[in-house]
């Protein structure tokens, strides 16, 4: 079966698609949720050895930064094929993601200052970590401000994509600057290719890895619920001369 | 080559040629990048001198001292080949402890001792129940003795 992919690139067919597809990410998000908070409470271990209770705020902080990152790689992507095949649903599919994307980096920084207080000492310092983090925030910002900053929405789309493709070489930046450079900010607990006999693939406890895991999931899906509601809005907004926009109003199912 | 294919060209070539850009401003930055100077670097005299700068490695075990004012402390930063001994007047951070990672801000005096006036404590990425902990230290220490009695039998 081969699906023809360039169909669901005409806001015409993808909006119902969108449409049908919100309400099961976001029931997979409740649940991710609902059972990642009972592990992250429950399950997981009430301290760690070092730090306490005050590690729990990890399940909320290592997927917001997750998110905000892989956000951004994925704007960059739609940024990519929007300019190669012209497809401007692609460019919708960045500017709707953005938000979303803001939020979670605001949120990783965020949590991040609350657990750096009990821990270190400090809300804040300008390591590489944190500061890569903080210029993935103003990305995100910049982005947004550049999109309603621009009347025309083509000029706009190539203005934003240049922006999103320019602005992804910070991500591997935020994820390797703790192995680059010296930082504050302890490194990486995940190790995809672990290097000497010191260094385990994974340095944490299990139940602590499914709760992040699952919030993880979580997160996710309700990127995708959210981003897709944003994309149908700015289908419609933009696209709001077109028939298929007019049929839509008339038959009621905007 | 139809548009479609130029296009990919010319956005694969941009992306390279941002790649490479980055790439080169952060080696160029490669030391202002560093959040902390290591003893190792300060023996060498790599760090600032007269001027502040953060020292970074773990407290050495055991060489946690009170001055008698009672809120001055001194301790020795090692990073396992270096040391350099701080001083430090106030609060320590909850996670200040001997053998664990900490970054000092401050300058070094004359007698080459580092006075800090900002002491934050570097956790590691290792996160397990104080149970666990606990257990290892102990099968590590149960360890090391059997490693003392096999050196013991062998004449």
């Amino acid at each position: 079966m081969s699906i023809n992919w360039f169909k669901y690139s005409s806001p015409a067919s993808f909006y119902p698609l969108a449409g049908s597809m919100i309400p099961w990410f976001t029931a997979a998000a409740v649940l991710f949720g609902l059972v990642g908070l009972y592990v992250s409470f429950f399950v997981a271990p009430l301290a760690d050895w070092q730090q306490g209770q005050s590690y729990k705020i990890m399940f909320i902080h290592v997927p917001a930064a997750w998110m905000s990152m892989f956000i951004y790689v994925v704007m960059a992507f739609w940024a990519i094929v929007g300019m190669i095949f012209k497809t401007r649903l692609s460019f919708m599919m960045g500017s709707a993601l953005a938000p979303t994307g803001a939020i979670f980096a605001f949120l990783g920084l965020w949590t991040g200052a609350l657990w750096g207080k009990p821990t270190w000492g400090t809300y804040w310092v300008w390591d590489a970590r944190l500061t890569s983090q903080l210029i993935l925030f103003f990305l995100y910002i910049g982005y947004i401000a550049l999109a309603s900053a621009i009347e025309d929405p083509r000029r706009a789309d190539r203005a934003t994509g240049l922006l999103a493709i320019v602005g992804v070489v910070n991500v591997p930046i935020i994820y390797f600057s703790v192995k680059w450079w010296s930082t504050l900010h302890q490194g990486s607990s995940i190790n995809f290719n672990p290097a000497g006999a010191d260094q385990r693939a994974l340095s944490m406890t299990d139940s602590m890895f499914v709760a992040m895991l699952l919030m993880t999931f979580c997160f996710w899906c309700y990127t995708i619920a959210v981003a897709l509601y944003r994309v149908r809005c700015e289908m419609v907004e933009r696209e709001k001369n077109n028939d298929w926009v007019q049929d839509l109003v008339k038959s009621g199912d905007a | 080559m139809k548009p479609r294919q130029k296009r990919l060209v010319f956005v694969a070539a941009g992306v390279v040629g941002i790649g490479i850009a980055a790439t080169l401003v952060l080696f160029a930055f490669q030391q202002n990048m560093m959040f902390f100077f290591s003893p190792s670097q300060v023996a060498a005299k790599e760090a600032p001198v007269a001027k502040a700068f953060r020292l970074g490695g773990m407290v050495k075990e055991g060489s946690m001292q009170r001055v008698a004012d009672g809120l001055t402390v001194a301790f020795t930063v090692t990073d396992n080949a270096e040391e350099v001994t701080v001083m430090y007047t106030g609060i320590l951070p909850d996670l200040f402890k001997e053998g664990q990672g900490v970054v000092a801000q401050g300058k070094l005096d004359g007698a080459g001792v580092f006075i800090a006036d900002e002491v934050l404590a570097k956790h590691d990425e290792t996160y397990m129940p104080p149970e666990v902990a606990k257990a290892l230290e102990q099968g590590k220490a149960a360890a090391a003795m059997q490693n003392v009695n096999q050196t013991t039998v062998i004449p």
